[in-house]
C-alpha cells in the first residue's frame, strides 16, 4: 500500500487550480493585497453600533460549562433548539469530548403561550434517556424576554412529577443580552450553592471556586488541595468530565464532576476561595455562602505568575495549618531559575493580551514579572473593573515604558486589530480567536484560555500555579526564539 | 449500564430495512429533552447565505448567534472575503426593553460607511421576533440610504425548523434576482444551487462543466458575488446540489423565468458522472456536449479509479455509520462507500423527507438502520450495536465516534479538503482510509476489552474519604 498517500489534493488558493503549484503560481498575490480586502482597514470612523467578531460568548455557553463540571448533571437550555447545538459544537471543538447539552425546543406557541409544556416533556425525556441525578436548566434570552417564571414552572412541575429519587432541579438566568460567558458560568456555580448547599457544624473543607479555567488547571489545583491534606469542594469540576478516557460503552453522562453531596457540603466549610478580582463583592456564590452560612470568602486573583500564586498557596497554608509543601517551593524556585536564564529574550518586548477579564488581570500580572510589556489588556468583557483587577493583580509600581499600558473593556477582535497595528507588538496572548491578528502582523500567537479551535490538547494547557507559569514561560520565550530564529537568513541553530 | 432506549416520540423515526411498517415519522419537531443534532432556523439560513463573501451579512441580536457564527465554514471566495466576519447588534437589555430598531439603522449605517458592501443580509433571531422590531422598515430606509440591497433575513430561531431557515434564505436571495444584465449569457448555460465552495468545490464542478462547454453564470452560493446573483436568472437550467436548502429557490426560479431544474450531486464517482451525464442530455441540440462529457468522465474516473481500487482492496468489508444533515448526501455517501467496499450499517439525516427516507431503504442492505433527526445516545447505541469501522458525519458527532474508539470523517461545512468531483472521491477515499487504518484503534478499549476504562475514584471522592477520618 506504498502508494497510498492520505495527503489530499487542495485547491491553489490564488488561481483555485487543483493542478497548480501554490508557491510558483503566477497568478499568487503578495499576502498584504489579499488583507486589504478584509477587515480592519484603516478607520477613519468608530464603529460604535454593531459588534465585529466578538471577544465575547454568550451567558448560556458559560452556564453550560459550568453545570457540566457537576457529577450526574445535565444542562438544559429552556429556549430555541438552535442555542444548544451551536454551544455544543462551540465546546465540543476545544474540549474534543461529547458535550451532551438538552432543549426544551421553543416552537412559535411555546414563544407566545409560554413554554411550560416543553418543559415538562424536556424533563420527563431527560430523566428517561440519562437518568441524570441533577437537571440544570438555564434560561436563554427568549424565555427571559417572554418572561418565563422559572419558580412557578419548577413549583407546577415538582406539583404533578415529584417522587423519591426524583433528580434535583437548579435554575440560573441567563439571557444573553445580560454580560457575557463568564457571567453565565459565575452566576451557574453560585445557582448551585444557592439551591443545594446546606448548612452544619463547621469542618476542615475548603470550598475552591476557580472560575473558567482549563480542564489541566482543574487537575493542578486538586492536586495541590490534597497535597495541602485539606477536604475540598472543588466547583465546578470539568476536570474529568470534559478530559476523559476512551470508552467501551458510551457513557450517557460522563463520569467526574464535583459530587452533588460535596456542593451541599460547601455550606458548613471553613472557607471559600474564589478566584477573579473582577467579581470580588459581586454576587459570587463565595459571596452567598458568606452571607448565608457564615462560611467567610477570600477573593484572589487566577493563580497565573508568582504573586498571584504565592497568594493561593498562603492561603491554603492559613486554612490547612501547613506550610508550603516543598514540592511546590522547590517548583517556585526551578521557575525563578528559569525566569533568570531566559530574561534577556523577553525583556520589553511587547504584547496584547486579551480575552476574559480575570485571565487577562492574571496574564499581565505574570507578564509584568518577567519584564513583558503588556501594551493593550482587551476583553469583551464589560464589569467595568478590569483596569482595578490588573493593579490588584500586580501591585507593584510599573516602570516608566509600561505607563503607557492601554487597558479596555467591552471590545472585539476587529477593534483589538485596528489597535495591533498602532501598536506593533511583539506577540500576543490569548484564545485562538486573535489568530488572523497575529497572522497579518506576522507575529506569535501564545494560545491560552478559551476556545482553541486551531489546535489539539487547547483544554489541557496549563496556566495555573508555578508549573502553569513554567509552561507559559518557555512557550513565550521559544516563541520569540524561533521568530528571530525564522526572520533571519543566517540560520542559527545555536541561540 | 442501563441500555440506553429510543424515548417513545421518537419510535417512529427509527427503522430497519427489512422491517419497516410504516413510512418515516420525519419533518417533525424535536422532541423537547432530546439532544437533537439540528440546529434552528437562524442556523438554516446562516449557512446557506454564508458564502456570499462581498456582502454584509448582520446579526440582529443578542451577541450568541453571531460569535458562535463567526468564520465557520470552509467556504472559499476568489475576491473579497467579508463573509469571514462576524457582525452583531449585539443588542443589551435596554435595547431589548426599548427596541432595537434605531441600533439596528446606526450599525448598518456605520458598517456600510466602512466595509463599502454590495448588498447586506440582516438576520433576525429569536429575540428580535419577540420584541417586534421592525427590520423590514429599517431594511428599506437603508436600501434607499445607501443605494445597495438591504434585504431582511427571517430567521427567528423559534419559527420552525432549520428548513425554515433555508426558505427564509432563497426568500432573501430571490430578492436580487432579475436585476442584472444577462446580455454575456451564453445559450448553453446553467446555475449551480446549493454547493458552497467547501474547500474550493465549487471550482471543481465548475470546470468540468467549462470543459463541456458549458457556462456556469452562478453558484448559489458558493464563491458567489451580488452581481452573479443578480444574472442568475439568464441561466437555461438550475443545478440543484444541496436539495434541502435550495428545491424552493429551483421551484421560484422555474415559476416566475421558466427555468427548469435538475436534483444532482456531486459526491462519488457515480453520482458525479450522472450529474454531467444529465446535464449534457439537457443540452441535447448540441451533441459535442454529450461527447466531451463521456470524455472527461472517462479520463477523470481513469486517473482515479487505480488508486480507489488499492483502497477497496484495504477496505474491503468494514462497516460505516452516515449521519448528515440533508439526506440526499447520504444517498451519495452510501454509493461512494460500496465503491471503496465499505457498507453502511446506520444512515441518518437531520431533515430528510418521507420519500428520501423511501429511497435511502431501497438502496441499502438488509437490516441497515436508518434514522431522521437522531441525537448522540441513540447514534452511540447503533454504533455500538452494529460495530461499524467508520462513522461520517460533523463536528458534533466526531465526539461520538472517537469515544467509542471508532474512525471518522468530516462531511459537513467545517471541512477544509474538497470531497466533491472526482478528485473530491480520490480524496473521500484517502481520508477514510488514514482513520481506519489508523494504528491507534488498537488501543481503544473496544478493541482491548481486557484494558477497559480504568474507573479510578475521582480525586474529590478521595477528598471526600479524607474528610471522614477528619476527627
Amino acid at each position: 500500500m506504498s502508494t497510498l498517500s492520505s495527503q489530499t489534493v487542495s485547491a491553489c488558493a490564488s488561481c483555485n487550480s487543483f493542478d497548480c503549484d501554490p508557491s510558483t503560481c503566477s497568478a499568487r498575490q503578495p499576502v498584504e493585497e489579499i488583507v486589504e480586502t478584509a477587515p480592519f482597514a484603516a478607520s477613519t470612523e468608530g464603529i460604535t453600533a454593531a459588534t465585529r467578531n466578538a471577544c465575547k460568548l454568550c451567558t448560556p455557553l458559560g452556564a453550560c460549562l459550568a453545570f457540566r463540571g457537576v457529577e450526574g448533571a445535565i444542562p438544559l437550555l429552556h429556549g430555541s433548539q438552535g442555542c444548544s447545538t451551536y454551544i455544543r459544537r462551540y465546546l465540543i471543538s476545544h474540549f474534543r469530548e461529547p458535550i451532551d447539552i438538552a432543549s426544551s425546543n421553543f416552537t412559535e406557541d411555546s414563544a407566545v403561550f409560554g413554554g411550560s409544556s416543553n418543559f415538562k416533556t424536556a424533563v420527563k425525556n431527560l430523566r428517561r434517556q440519562y437518568e441524570p441525578e441533577l437537571i440544570a436548566v438555564a434560561t436563554t434570552c427568549l424565555s427571559e424576554t417572554i418572561g418565563e417564571d422559572m419558580k412557578r414552572l419548577f413549583h407546577e412541575y415538582y406539583a404533578e412529577n415529584w417522587e423519591e429519587g426524583h433528580p434535583h432541579m437548579v435554575h440560573v438566568s441567563t439571557a444573553s443580552y445580560r454580560g457575557t460567558h463568564i457571567d453565565g458560568f459565575h452566576n451557574a456555580v453560585r445557582a448551585l450553592v444557592e439551591t443545594l448547599a446546606v448548612s452544619g457544624p463547621r469542618t476542615r473543607r475548603v470550598n475552591l471556586l476557580p472560575g473558567m479555567v482549563s480542564t489541566a488547571d482543574l487537575q493542578h489545583l486538586k492536586e495541590i488541595l490534597a497535597d495541602f491534606g485539606l477536604p475540598y469542594t472543588l466547583l465546578p469540576d470539568y476536570s474529568e468530565s470534559l478530559d476523559g478516557e476512551t470508552w467501551a460503552e458510551y457513557e450517557k453522562l460522563p463520569s467526574g464532576g464535583t459530587p452533588m453531596k460535596a456542593i451541599a457540603e460547601t455550606g458548613s466549610a471553613q472557607l471559600s476561595i474564589e478566584f477573579g478580582h473582577t467579581i470580588a463583592g459581586t454576587k459570587t456564590a463565595g459571596q452567598f455562602l458568606e452571607e448565608k452560612f457564615c462560611v467567610p470568602c477570600r477573593s484572589l486573583g487566577l493563580p497565573i505568575g508568582i504573586g498571584e500564586t504565592d497568594a493561593f498557596l498562603e492561603t491554603l497554608g492559613t486554612a490547612s495549618g501547613r506550610t508550603v509543601p516543598a514540592k511546590y517551593r522547590q517548583e517556585r524556585g526551578r521557575l525563578v531559575d528559569s525566569l533568570v536564564d531566559g530574561h534577556k529574550y523577553v525583556f520589553g518586548k511587547r504584547a496584547i493580551v486579551y480575552g476574559e477579564e480575570d485571565l487577562v488581570a492574571g496574564l499581565c500580572a505574570f507578564l509584568c514579572e518577567i519584564g513583558v510589556e503588556p501594551v493593550l489588556c482587551a476583553s469583551g468583557g464589560e464589569s467595568g473593573r478590569l483596569e482595578e483587577a490588573i493593579k490588584t493583580a500586580h501591585p507593584a509600581p510599573l516602570r516608566k515604558s509600561m505607563a503607557k499600558m492601554e487597558i479596555r473593556g467591552g471590545v472585539d477582535f476587529a477593534e483589538i486589530g485596528e489597535d495591533a497595528e498602532r501598536l506593533k507588538p511583539d506577540f500576543l496572548i490569548g484564545n485562538s480567536k486573535g489568530y488572523k491578528i497575529a497572522k497579518k502582523l506576522n507575529v506569535p500567537l501564545i494560545r491560552c484560555g478559551f476556545p482553541i479551535h486551531d489546535r489539539i490538547g487547547g483544554h489541557r494547557l496549563l496556566h495555573l500555579g508555578y508549573r502553569g507559569a513554567q509552561r507559559l514561560y518557555d512557550e513565550i520565550v521559544n516563541a520569540l526564539l524561533e521568530a528571530k530564529q525564522e526572520g533571519s537568513e543566517i540560520g542559527y541553530s545555536y541561540l | 449500564m442501563k441500555e440506553i432506549e429510543i424515548i417513545p416520540e421518537r419510535e417512529g423515526q427509527v427503522q430497519r430495512k427489512g422491517n419497516v411498517s410504516a413510512p418515516m415519522a420525519c419533518n417533525k419537531k424535536s422532541a423537547a429533552g432530546s439532544v437533537s443534532q439540528r440546529a434552528c432556523v437562524f442556523c438554516g439560513s446562516r449557512v446557506v447565505l454564508y458564502p456570499i463573501s462581498d456582502a454584509l451579512h448582520v446579526v440582529h441580536g443578542p451577541i450568541g448567534c453571531a460569535a458562535y457564527t463567526w468564520d465557520i465554514r470552509g467556504s472559499l471566495s476568489s475576491g473579497q472575503q467579508l463573509h469571514r466576519n462576524s457582525f452583531s447588534t449585539d443588542l443589551r437589555e435596554m435595547d431589548v426593553i426599548y427596541g432595537g430598531e434605531k441600533k439596528l439603522l446606526l450599525a448598518l449605517r456605520q458598517l456600510i460607511a466602512r466595509y463599502k458592501p454590495k448588498a447586506a443580509f440582516i438576520y433576525s433571531t429569536c429575540i428580535v421576533g419577540v420584541i417586534g422590531d421592525d427590520v423590514e422598515a429599517v431594511c428599506r430606509t437603508m436600501t434607499a440610504e445607501a443605494g445597495i440591497p438591504v434585504i431582511p433575513v427571517h430567521s427567528e430561531g423559534f419559527k420552525g425548523t432549520k428548513k425554515d431557515g433555508y426558505r427564509a434564505a432563497c426568500e432573501a436571495v430571490a430578492t436580487l434576482l432579475g436585476t442584472g444584465s444577462t446580455e454575456d449569457v451564453k445559450p448553453h448555460s446553467v446555475n449551480i444551487l446549493g454547493d458552497f465552495n467547501l474547500a474550493g468545490e465549487t471550482w471543481i464542478i465548475k470546470k468540468y462543466y467549462e470543459r463541456m462547454g458549458i457556462q456556469v453564470v452562478t453558484c448559489i452560493t458558493g464563491d458567489a458575488k451580488i452581481e452573479d446573483i443578480r444574472r442568475a436568472h439568464g441561466a437555461k437550467l438550475n443545478l440543484v446540489q444541496c436539495s434541502g436548502s435550495m428545491t424552493h429557490l429551483a421551484k421560484m426560479m422555474e415559476e416566475k423565468y421558466g427555468i427548469p431544474f435538475k436534483r444532482v450531486s456531486y459526491f462519488g464517482i457515480e453520482d458525479m458522472s450522472a450529474a454531467l451525464y444529465d446535464t449534457a442530455k439537457f443540452f441535447s441540440n448540441d451533441p459535442t456536449i454529450m461527447q466531451r462529457a463521456q470524455d472527461l468522465v472517462r479520463e477523470e474516473v481513469g486517473n482515479i479509479y487505480p488508486q480507489l481500487q488499492a483502497y477497496r482492496e484495504e477496505l474491503q468489508g468494514k462497516k460505516a455509520a452516515i449521519y448528515v444533515g440533508g439526506s440526499f448526501k447520504a444517498f451519495s455517501l452510501v454509493r461512494a462507500l460500496r465503491l471503496i467496499g465499505m457498507q453502511t450499517a446506520v444512515v441518518g439525516s437531520q431533515t430528510g423527507g418521507p420519500d428520501d427516507y423511501k429511497q435511502l431503504a431501497e438502496i441499502c442492505d438488509e437490516g441497515t438502520i436508518i434514522v431522521d433527526d437522531s441525537n448522540p445516545l441513540e447514534l452511540a447505541k447503533f454504533v455500538l450495536e452494529k460495530d461499524v469501522d467508520l462513522f461520517i458525519g460533523g463536528v458534533k458527532e466526531r465526539p461520538i465516534a472517537y469515544k467509542l474508539g471508532v474512525a471518522f470523517c468530516d462531511h459537513n461545512h467545517e471541512r477544509k479538503e474538497p470531497l466533491a468531483g472526482f478528485v473530491g472521491m480520490l480524496n473521500f477515499a484517502k481520508e477514510v482510509y488514514s482513520s481506519v487504518m489508523s494504528p491507534v484503534w488498537n488501543f481503544v478499549p473496544r478493541r482491548q476489552p481486557g484494558r477497559a476504562h480504568t474507573g479510578m475514584p475521582s480525586a474529590q471522592e478521595k477528598s471526600v474519604s479524607l474528610e471522614e477520618k477528619t476527627p
